[in-house]
């Protein structure tokens, strides 16, 4: 193709984009667009899957049959965001287990929060309330992204994270309102998972290297820091509701801005974290790898019977 | 009706599905892929609802103040009910599947017969389980024969696990003297009487999977009496850390 007609072929994407239409994975697209999708939605996809394991550590000492009950259900959730992102990042030309190779090189990042450790029961409250509220905050705008398939998978997936967040509060709200041990328990989850949860919305606008072309593609509609205090205005009169105190001693009411101010976040930390040395990073991915590669010959056999069946099929037709 | 007898057998049913559901909870996030992942996920999932069910029903019956989860995690070892079986660990894959396999076929012919129970509510029970039971069936089926008319290795790996977990087969269909009480009266399940079924079902899966029918006649038994495997006491321990741990409260 000619390199004038490629750019007449851009020009019209950009313009179906600007007319708010949706892009599906049969149009043309510049391949730029069609690479950063795919490091996005694969990302998303990791984060989903990656994220269950943090959780999926308290399913079996869950304190009651109702919270283990709910805790299955939301970590079976994620399974099915996950399932169902790699699909809509498949229709881009790439495989599910191209992508898996990517997350278990290192190649492919996932949301950096789940490197954190999940300590005690309270956790599971303040992930739900936080994490997937600062998640909603990210994914809300995604649903009405440019292109179709992953707009049409963040309509769904939001509208299960609000549950998610809900149930997480509740728990929370459960514990503030219980035993002063309980309290206690929901007040260190909150100072442990507070500022982690702040830097999910990613690093601030003047580091952001995505950003402007994200914009443009509707992959992002509003700044790092614009979502960041989005999500600390909401968040902080449920904490002050259920008597939790933020551990930020510079967060204030600005009675100019309608918003809060708050205190500086440990970059330094945030870095750390994304390159690999936080936590719980090389558990994670031991995990992960570890399913991956104890699970192969089960793909395996999965893979020699089907085939097996296929042939009996074609010998009973002859 | 002797309550004690009704509350006793309800144990019994309820905590099968509390122990398998327990075990399959552990491998969520860990599957070999995110399709097994889901299912096994989903199927702990039925199985807690069902107990849910159950333990509520007991815990009238009982009419002493104890809830569905003191009944579920405040119970001592010696007092849980169920078959060694279903609280063998999840040594790998295929011993999840035969685990599963070999408790679902039983369970799908228990719940049939127990849909049949005068007692409306344990009824009722079975009618909402079954069809759950019936996909977990069909899906513990089919990895058996997968795995088992699958690569060399998955038939290695398969034959091991049926062959180690046969013996924990012939406990579904003992009775306890609860057990009993419960078929005289009309509420409860002639487990006897479902022994050949399952074993012919058993034996034609195992057949088309290209599988041996174990022949060894030693089976193992003891978990209805509430004397199990050294498994158990782990198990148990994650299972009640969170109401050891912090007692008399409310989450």
């Amino acid at each position: 193709m000619s390199e004038e007609k490629i750019k007449n072929l851009e020009a019209q994407f950009e313009e179906r984009i600007a007319r708010d239409e949706k892009i599906e994975p049969k149009d043309w697209m510049p391949e730029k667009y069609r690479q950063t999708h795919i490091r996005q939605m694969s990302q998303h996809a990791h984060s989903e899957i990656v994220g269950m394991l943090p959780e999926g550590n308290w399913i079996t000492r869950a304190p009651s049959l109702r919270r283990k009950v709910a805790l299955l259900a939301k970590v079976q959730d994620e399974a099915g965001h996950g399932l169902y992102l790699y699909s809509a990042c498949e229709t881009l030309g790439i495989s599910r287990d191209e992508m898996y190779e990517q997350l278990h090189s290192g190649k492919a990042k996932y949301s950096s929060i789940f490197n954190y450790p999940t300590v005690t029961w309270a956790d599971m409250g303040a992930i739900g309330w936080l994490v997937d509220g600062a998640a909603i905050i990210n994914q809300v705008p995604l649903c009405s992204t440019s292109f179709g398939p992953y707009a049409r998978a963040m309509v769904r997936v939001c509208k299960e994270e609000s549950f998610h967040q809900r149930q997480g509060f509740e728990i929370m709200l459960k514990l503030a309102n219980g035993a002063p041990e309980q309290k206690d328990m929901a007040q260190d989850a909150l100072n442990r998972w507070w500022w982690p949860s702040l830097m999910m919305l990613g690093p601030t606008d003047a580091e952001s290297v995505h950003t402007e072309q994200s914009m443009k593609w509707k992959l992002k509609r509003k700044s790092n820091d614009d979502l960041r205090q989005q999500f600390i205005d909401q968040t902080v009169p449920q904490a002050d509701l259920i008597g939790l105190t933020i551990p930020d001693p510079d967060l204030k009411w600005n009675e100019e801005r309608q918003s809060y101010d708050f205190g500086e976040i440990n970059w330094d930390e945030f870095w750390q974290v994304v390159k690999g040395h936080g936590p719980c990073n090389k558990e994670r991915m031991a995990a992960r790898v570890g399913a991956w590669e104890s699970g192969e010959w089960v793909r395996d056999a999965a893979m020699a019977y089907s085939e097996k069946q296929q042939e009996r099929k074609e010998k009973q037709a002859v | 009706m002797n309550n004690n007898n009704l509350y006793q057998y309800i144990l019994g049913i309820a905590d099968n599905s509390l122990i398998l559901g327990q075990r399959l909870g552990e491998l969520t996030g860990h599957g070999p892929s995110l399709e097994t992942d889901i299912a096994c996920t989903n199927m702990s999932l039925d199985l807690f609802g069902q107990v849910r069910s159950y333990y509520q029903y007991a815990a009238k019956i009982a009419g002493d103040g104890r809830t569905e989860d003191d009944i579920a995690m405040l119970r001592k070892e010696r007092n849980y009910l169920n078959v060694l079986l279903v609280e063998q660990p999840n040594t790998d894959f295929a011993y999840t599947m035969a685990r599963q396999f070999l408790f679902d076929v039983y369970h799908f012919l228990f719940l049939q017969e127990l849909q049949k129970s005068k007692d409306l509510t344990l009824s009722a029970i079975a009618n909402k389980s079954i069809k759950e039971v019936s996909y977990h069936q069909r899906f513990s089926s089919d990895w058996i024969k997968r795995l088992g008319d699958g690569t060399e290795e998955s038939q290695k790996k398969m034959q091991t696990a049926i062959d180690d977990l046969w013996r924990f087969t012939d406990e579904l269909f003992h009775q306890t003297d609860a057990d009993k009480s419960m078929v005289s009266e009309g509420v409860g399940v002639d487990v006897t009487k479902l022994k050949d079924t399952y074993y012919k079902k058993i034996s034609d899966i195992l057949e088309e999977s290209t599988l041996k029918i174990p022949e060894s006649k030693y089976f193992q038994k003891g978990g209805k009496q509430g004397i199990h495997t050294e498994h158990m006491g782990y198990l148990l321990t994650e299972l009640q850390y969170m109401q050891r741990a912090y007692p008399n409260m409310e989450w």
